[in-house]
This record gives structure tokens, sequence and C-alpha cells, in this order.
């Protein structure tokens, strides 16, 4: 056992000399499963940076990083841990994009990413639960966790005036991790939830639900739901009995939908969805349409910024060690340092090698904070005349 | 005027939904409970019998519309329900000649007939899917409300709103002329009298000279007539949704269980009972309870049971009265 270990070892060692010049990068996400079809824009996002960052030939000495895909299927943790495990120990690779939704994420970072030391750049895992994992600084992400969603519809509510709602959700993870941490942050900033109620989705009625949400009372009423699903049933309830005027409506409820089904009656509600807009979501867009992909599918931005936050702490660091360059990732995404957007990586390696410091804004205006996630911008809608309007962007 | 108030608060979120949510429940189980009293098995279908027989309404309302007739102030569906109802009768007398009448002829297990019926749901479930769609559909026209919360607020200033949507009135009133009728049609006519005979011992029916091809086909026909008014009123009350009606199967089938199988008056009082329960028990009382008792206010929700287990009630409900009483309130047949 000793002798096989020394051999794989020096084989190890053997291997990592002779590809010196290429560095390989996990992208785990679900190609199969109930996001399919938001996968493959993600993974040519994050191909793009990679190539743009070859291209360049100022990485690492002139280095090439080549990606290595895997199939996380969002919904399979054990099929994910298994990806994520081939990625590190046979393919090698030095750093992963991924994985996609919040379970299996956290499955593949403990089982795999941890042990192993590897770090993970989800572009796309949002529950909160993702923020206080003991993660040994390993895992980061270019999404916003919900629990910001909490703290800026916390703030949406708070400048109009409202300080007593109720709340309901979907009775699932993203439902309950948005309810409770929206829950925390309006009662920490001494606003007063006077319910927090599940809802199933697809019941034959809801008259149950929005009795007991009326009897609780509030000045609004929070709907941590889906719009195709029993959000809208909520809603078609809390309305006809009049029972509440003002909605808050957050992004799983932003949709042709609402204004289809209830468009004027929710006049004056309002609400938020991530997206970035500006200038770097420009950039990467019309980079995105130039490489033959969609630019605007969802989270392909996130993993052109997962990606790239790699490859220039790595440049920072100038390892691809990545318990050495894991400390570097959080001072290439933020302040101070020269604004770096979609298409200057070659420029931001410059600034690197010349030991200036850079502040990726990327494609996703990207700012990471407390344990390593996306600030996230916020879209603030309303409802006026029956259409949901842009109020702006927090 | 805090005794109004509570009054107006328990009538607006309990007694007006639940009655119309009540209605609805009692017409789907009058069907499951006339297919099983007549045919003898659980039709599993009749969730999606009832989507389909609102799709096709909805889509007759859509032709209506399109030439402009409409039903002034009621909602055009109710002109289109003729139409769904013979369309989904002509579909459920096809089905019985294609399918239920060989497990007749062959003298089939209830249980069987019963494993057919949800054969039969998958392929409607997915007919109803190609015919309109996944979407949600609203379909209601016509004036909303009878009483809106907001007028009646100004009218007469009181604290809580009632509302009374006029797909509520029409759903109970529908409801009732229906019932009424059936009653009628079942005791009186001679149709009716041969039905019941059949149910009661089919083999003494048979020797006294009644058709039994003629008492299933009227079966089916009344079983359509009573999923596509119970799916269209479901449907103009909330929303059209091909899933929901899927969904709807389980409180009908506990309605009718619970009234008592084949007993159609147990059907009714079991619509209402699982109605009632789920929407009271998880109803939070602490808004009723401050205006009844002054200067008082409760510290929690007084809420017997968060919303998420309202199904346990109407299943809690089911299995007391499965253990207690086996035949279900009105003295059906036990399953």
């Amino acid at each position: 056992m000793k002798k096989l270990l020394l051999a794989s070892a020096v084989a190890a060692l053997g291997a990592g000399g002779a590809f010196a010049d290429e560095v390989k990068l996990g992208i785990s996400l679900g190609f199969t499963g109930p996001l399919e079809s938001m996968s493959p824009t993600m993974a040519q996002g994050a191909e793009m940076a990679m190539k743009e960052v070859s291209d360049s030939g100022k990485f690492m000495g002139g280095a090439t990083v080549v990606p290595v895909r895997g199939d996380s299927t969002c919904i399979d943790a054990a099929a994910a841990t298994a990806t994520v495990e081939r990625l590190v120990t046979t393919e090698g690779v030095k750093g992963i994009v991924g994985g996609m939704c919040s379970g299996e994420t956290t499955a593949s970072l403990q089982n795999v990413g941890i042990p192993n030391g590897m770090v993970m750049i989800s572009p796309s895992a949002t529950s909160p639960a993702l923020s206080t994992i003991e993660d040994n600084g390993l895992f980061f992400r270019t999404s916003p966790s919900d629990a910001r969603q909490g703290v800026v519809m916390t703030e949406i509510i708070m400048e109009h005036g409202i300080n007593k709602v109720a709340v309901t959700y979907t009775n699932n993870d993203y439902g309950k991790g948005l309810a409770d941490s929206f829950a925390e942050a309006f009662k920490a900033a001494g606003g007063e939830v006077t319910i927090v109620a599940a809802h199933d989705d697809g019941k034959a009625d809801y008259s149950a639900e929005v009795g007991a949400l009326a009897a609780a009372g509030g000045d609004a009423l929070v709907i941590a739901g889906y719009v195709d699903q029993g959000g809208s049933g909520i809603l078609r309830g809390a309305l006809d009995t009049g029972a509440f005027a003002t909605f808050v409506f957050p992004d799983g409820m932003v949709g042709a939908t609402l204004e289809n089904n209830f468009g004027a009656e929710v006049n004056g509600s309002f609400g938020q969805i991530p997206s970035s807009e500006g200038e770097g979501k420009d950039k990467f867009v019309a980079a995105a349409t130039a490489a033959g992909f969609d630019g605007t599918g969802v989270y392909s931005a996130e993993a052109y910024d997962a990606a790239a936050l790699i490859m220039l702490a790595m440049a920072a660091a100038n390892s691809t060690d990545p318990s050495v360059y894991k400390e570097k990732v959080m001072d290439v995404a933020n302040a101070p340092g020269e604004p770096i957007l979609p298409g200057e990586l070659g420029k931001a390696l410059e600034l690197i090698a010349a030991g200036q410091d850079i502040d990726y804004q990327g494609a996703s205006s990207v700012e990471l904070i407390g344990a390593g996630e996306s600030a996230g911008t916020f879209r603030e809608i309303e409802v006026k005349d029956g259409k949901i309007e842009t109020v702006k962007y927090r | 005027m805090d005794l109004l108030n509570a009054l107006v608060a328990v009538l607006n979120y309990i007694i007006v939904p639940a009655t119309a949510y009540g209605a609805q429940l009692a017409l789907g189980a009058l069907g499951v409970t006339l297919i099983y009293g007549i045919l003898r098995f659980s039709n599993f279908a009749h969730g999606d019998t009832m989507a389909f027989g609102t799709a096709l309404t909805i889509l007759v309302t859509w032709g209506l519309q399109g030439m402009g007739i409409s039903a002034g102030p009621l909602p055009t569906a109710l002109l289109a329900l003729p139409f769904g109802i013979a369309l989904t009768a002509a579909f459920m007398l096809a089905t019985d000649r294609v399918v239920y009448r060989y497990y007749r002829r062959v003298r089939a297990a209830p249980v069987v007939l019963t494993m057919v019926s949800a054969g039969v749901m998958f392929v409607m479930n997915g007919l109803t899917r190609v015919l309109i769609g996944v979407d949600e559909i609203r379909f209601a026209d016509g004036a909303r409300f009878v009483i809106s919360p907001q007028e009646f607020k100004a009218w007469t200033g009181l604290a809580e709103p009632l509302a009374l949507r006029s797909t509520q009135v029409i759903t109970v009133v529908t409801a009732a002329l229906v019932v009424v009728w059936l009653f009628w049609f079942l005791a009186k006519t001679r149709t009716g009298k041969s039905m019941r005979a059949f149910s009661d011992n089919e083999d003494l029916a048979l020797l006294s000279g009644i058709d039994p091809n003629r008492v299933v086909a009227v079966t089916w026909i009344l079983a359509a007539a009573l999923t596509t008014i119970a799916g269209t009123l479901y449907g103009l009350d909330k929303t059209f949704k091909a899933f929901n009606y899927f969904q709807l199967l389980l409180p009908i089938f506990a309605a009718a269980v619970v009234g008592g199988l084949g007993s159609p008056i147990g059907a009714i009082a079991g619509g209402f009972v699982i109605a009632y329960s789920e929407v009271a028990v998880t109803y939070a009382w602490k808004k009723v309870a401050t205006y009844i008792v002054p200067g008082w206010e409760a510290d929690s929700l007084m809420q017997l049971l968060s919303t998420e287990y309202k199904f346990a009630v109407s299943f809690t409900i089911l299995i007391i009265v499965l253990l207690f009483k086996p035949t279900g309130l009105f003295k059906g047949k036990s399953v």
C-alpha cells in the first residue's frame, strides 16, 4: 500500500511537471435535471472567461486554462458528490465553478471540497444556509444569498413607511429560507412580523391560509412563493376578501403572470428581483453574442465571474494551489484597485503582474461580502397601472 | 360594534369561503358517490374528468365571447356549461363503451375497476393538457363582487371588510339547485327509481326488467353533468389549472367517505364538514377574541394548528369516522 501511494505520488509529481503550462478548472453544473435548460449558457459563460485568460498569454507565464465539465444534476446530492470527486481526484482540477443548486452544492462542498482543500465558487446557489457553513475559506458565490434579499426587501418595505407585515411562503427550501431570513432582518430593523405561515403549491383552496394571515394582520403581505403556483392562489384570496391591499413580491412572484392575472388590482404593490445592469453586463452580453451564446441567460454572467475570480486569485497569489490562492479571492473581488470589466481579464493580469491592486467588477458587479458571497444588485419594482415597472437598482 | 366586527371577520374569513368551497366539494363528492353507488367502484378519474369538462366549457366560453355573446352580470361560462356537459357526457359514454363495458361484462372485482379508472385518469390527464395546456386560465367575466370589501367598509363604517363574490353566490345557488333536482330525479322519476333499484340489488333489478345499459348510461351522463358543473364552478371561483383538479381528488374522496359512500345526502354533508374543518381549525382566532373580550389582547395568534396541517385535519376526521362509523355519517356502504 505504501509503495502504491508513493508511486502514485511520484506519478502525480511527474504529471504536474509535464503539464505545468496547463491549468484545469472544473465546471460542476446541473447539465441534466430540473435546471438543465439553464446550465449550457452558464457553462459557456465560465468557459468564455477561461478562453479569454488563456488567449491573453499572461496567465502564470503563458499557461492555458482547460475547462472540465461535470454534471451535478442539481437535485441528486450523491451524483454531484461523485462528479466533484472525479473532477478533483481524477481530472486534477485546481478550482471549481459550481455547484448549481444549494443542496447539491452543500453536499459536494462538505464531502469533497473541504476534505480536499478545493476552492469552489458557485454562480447560482442562493440558500442562506451556505453563508454560515464551515468552509475553511474555500467556498464563495457570485450570486447573492436569499438572506441578502431579505435585507434588501426589509429596506424597501421600510422606505414605504410600513413596519408591520404578515409573511407567507411556499413550503420548500427556497420559500422557507427566504421567509426566515426576511423575518429576521425585518425584526432586526425594528419592524413587526405578525405571522410566518406556509402554503403548499398546487392546492385546491387557500381560504384557510388567507384567513390565518388576515387574522394576524399587518399593513402589507409578503408572499415568498411562486407566481405560477400557490403564490397566485394566496394573492387572489387576499385580494378578494379585502384582507390586504399592499403586497410585497420577492423574485419568485415577479413575472408576466402577475401582470396578466392581476394587473391593476395590485397597483402600488412592490418587490425586488436579483438582477444586474450596467456597463459590465452589457459588455458581457456583447462578448457572449460574439462567442455564439446568449449572455442574458440566467446566472450566465455570474458563472463568467466565478471563473474569472478563480483565475485572477491564482494570478494574485502566483499559485494554482487552492490553499494558497483562496486567500486572494476577496482581494481581487473588492476595492481598492483598478475596476475590471468583462473582456479586461488580460489587463487585470498585467496589473497584477505589475503589483497593482484590482477590483474585479465583472459582468454582475461583483462585490463579495460576509463569508464570500455577492452583495448582489437587486431591481426594485413597483406595479403601476397594471404593469411591473423598475423603480431603481440597489 | 366590536361584536359586529367579530361577526363580520368570522363571516368573511370562515363562513363565506368555507361555504363556497364546501359546495364545490359536495358537488364533486356527489358524482363520486353516484358512481360508487350504482357502478360500484371508486372512480379515480373523477378529478380529471372535472378538469376535462371544465376545459371544454372554457373552450366554448371563448367561442361565445368571440361571437360577442355574454350573460350580462353573470359569467359567460354559465351559458357554455350545457355544451360542456353534453361534450363531456359524450366522452364519458365513449369511455364506458371502450373501457368499462368490458370489465362489467367479465364481472371484474371493484378493485380492478378502480385500477382501470386510475388508467383512465392518466389518459384524461394527458388529454386535458393537450387540449388546453398546463397554464393557469382565468375565464370568469361579468360582475366580480356582490359585496366588495371596500364598499362594505365605507357603507357600514366597520373596521372589518366583508367580501361576497358573485362566483361564491353562483356556486352555492347552483349547487343547491343541482342537489334539489338530483334528489327529485332519484326519488320521483321512473329512471331515478330504476337507478336506485339497480343500486340496491342488481340481480333483483334485472329480474324486474330494468335495462342495465340504460341505467349505466344515465349514471354516466349525470356524473358528467355533476363533474362539469363542479369543475366549472371551482374554476370560476378560483382559476382553472389542470393540476389543481387532480389535487382536488383527495378532499373530494374524503368528503364522500366521511358522508358515507353511496349516500347522496352524506356526500353533501361530507363536503361541508371537510371544508369547514380545514378552514376553522387552522384559523387564527386572535382578532375575533380581541373583539369579543374588550380590553384584552391575546399574546399568541390563538391558532389551533398552523395552516400546513390543514390536510391533516380532513384526514384525521376521515380516520375517526372510519374507526367509529365505518359506513360514514349517513349510512353509506362500507369501503
